[in-house]
């Protein structure tokens, strides 16, 4: 054993929870495995390990990517090693009763496999306890639609990485116009390609750049609907 | 006879030597092509100056790079043509091309117009798929895809990258066994199946007699 090497248990809640965050921006998935399990073996609720921990710690990784600090392949380390620690929390947390943000049901556009972003972004949205439910890759706007009216959510979050690709969100858009159900959901795009220009050409709700700017737009949409008067 | 360095062309782009009357603006990674062309039909009147090939890893600053280097040529030549598709960058090139009165090459990007854009939004529908690369990025695969995907650090990443994906189409602009046989590895360290296409310079050769034209 190297004499540097932290014990994790030997740690106060604080220190623990620091090194948490160095852990995920390390991507060091069974460290943090491990300190989770920790958290919940010293009483923590699991919505405070899970907001005080995973996600204080992956919004620390989401600021340095956005200035330039940490690159893809880190983000995705991180993730898969909050990924782990969400993975024992998530029924914890069903079973605590946490609080609840809202639904939000995403996916990949029709003709595009790529779901990097789009992952990132519905585990951060599960992270601020949004119930999220993923639609994966290859979506039609069939498909779109049937899960808008099977899940009852409040968002819809389309993702596209291709500039061939994009347009198809409009489509998903304008279908819902026809069908007279656009103005019940928020629609959040994002993608590599995007832009607030393309987002507000296609009738969306908002652009979102990364996970953590898509976190808060959903927070503040949702937010917003919820204040608005029933008329 | 320009020699080129493929290392260079990513990293530094190709200078200008001015010479003719025409110039064309491209990506480093179209550097070869535009060259071949230029030498086989003679269009001597063509100047070309790239951009670094890499500025496709940071797609959102190509339009402002562009943009620049337009603005300080224009004057000195009788026409002035962007040898980049949309590239990533979301229509904005397209944008700031109409606004500085420039042409650009249709098409969403190489893979399209090196097989034909038609053809390509044809197969759009079936070969979604398909991860693509040129000559330049089979050359270049590990400055490209593999170092800058992380994947010489964490090997592990691969599938989460590449996990949709099902196979590698090499699309050939020159018949080239040693690029043949280096696509191949590149499909087998992504875990694709592999298939070669020859495609030659598609609708660059096209558009590039079009601009020599003026």
């Amino acid at each position: 054993m190297a004499d540097d090497e932290i014990i994790l248990s030997e740690l106060s809640d604080d220190e623990l929870v620091l090194q948490m965050h160095d852990d995920l921006y390390d991507g060091l998935k069974e460290e943090i495995e491990e300190a989770v399990n920790l958290l919940i073996a010293r009483g923590w609720a699991p919505y405070d390990a899970l907001t005080k921990a995973l996600v204080a710690g992956m919004t620390i990784v989401g600021a340095d990517f956005r200035d330039g600090i940490l690159f893809v392949p880190e983000v995705l380390l991180a993730a898969n090693a909050m990924k782990g620690g969400m993975a024992i929390l998530k029924p914890l947390l069903i079973a605590t009763g946490a609080p609840r943000m809202g639904k939000m049901v995403i996916g990949t556009v029709k003709g595009d496999i790529h779901d990097i972003g789009k992952n990132l972004v519905g585990m951060m949205m599960e992270g601020a306890g949004f119930e999220v439910r993923d639609l994966g890759i290859n979506n039609s706007v069939e498909k779109y639609l049937d899960a808008l009216e099977a899940e009852k959510p409040d968002i819809l979050g389309m993702s596209a990485l291709l500039t061939t690709t994009m347009p198809y969100m409009k489509v998903v858009i304008d279908t819902m116009k026809e069908r007279g159900m656009r103005d019940d959901y928020i629609v959040l795009v994002g993608g590599a390609p995007l832009n607030e220009e393309f987002s507000k050409a296609i009738g969306a709700d908002a652009y979102c750049r990364d996970a953590a700017v898509a976190v808060e737009t959903a927070k503040a949409y949702v937010a917003r609907k919820h204040n608005r008067p029933n008329v | 006879m320009v020699t080129l360095d493929d290392d260079v062309l990513t990293e530094a782009g190709l200078p200008l030597v001015r010479a003719g009357r025409v110039l064309l603006l491209a990506c480093g990674a179209l550097a070869h092509e535009i060259l071949a062309l230029r030498q086989i039909n003679g269009w001597d009147h063509l100047d070309l100056q790239c951009l670094p090939a890499n500025l496709h890893l940071y797609p959102d600053r190509i339009t402002a790079e562009v943009e620049r280097v337009v603005r300080a040529r224009r004057a000195d030549y009788a026409g002035v043509f962007v040898l980049y598709a949309d590239c990533g960058t979301g229509g904005l090139l397209q944008a700031k091309c109409k606004e500085l009165g420039v042409e650009m090459l249709a098409g969403p990007h190489c893979y399209s117009f090196f097989e034909g854009n038609d053809l390509f939004l044809a197969k759009s529908e079936t070969e979604f798929t398909a991860f693509y690369l040129t000559d330049f990025l089979v050359r270049q695969f590990d400055a490209f895809v593999w170092r800058p995907m992380g994947l010489d650090r964490h090997p592990d990443l691969r599938d989460m990258y590449f996990g949709n994906y099902t196979k590698l189409v090499y699309q050939a602009q020159t018949n080239d066994p040693a690029l043949d046989a280096k696509a191949q590895d590149c499909a087998a360290r992504l875990g694709l199946a592999y298939e070669r296409r020859f495609t030659g310079y598609g609708d660059l050769a096209v558009e590039m007699a079009r601009m020599a034209a003026v």
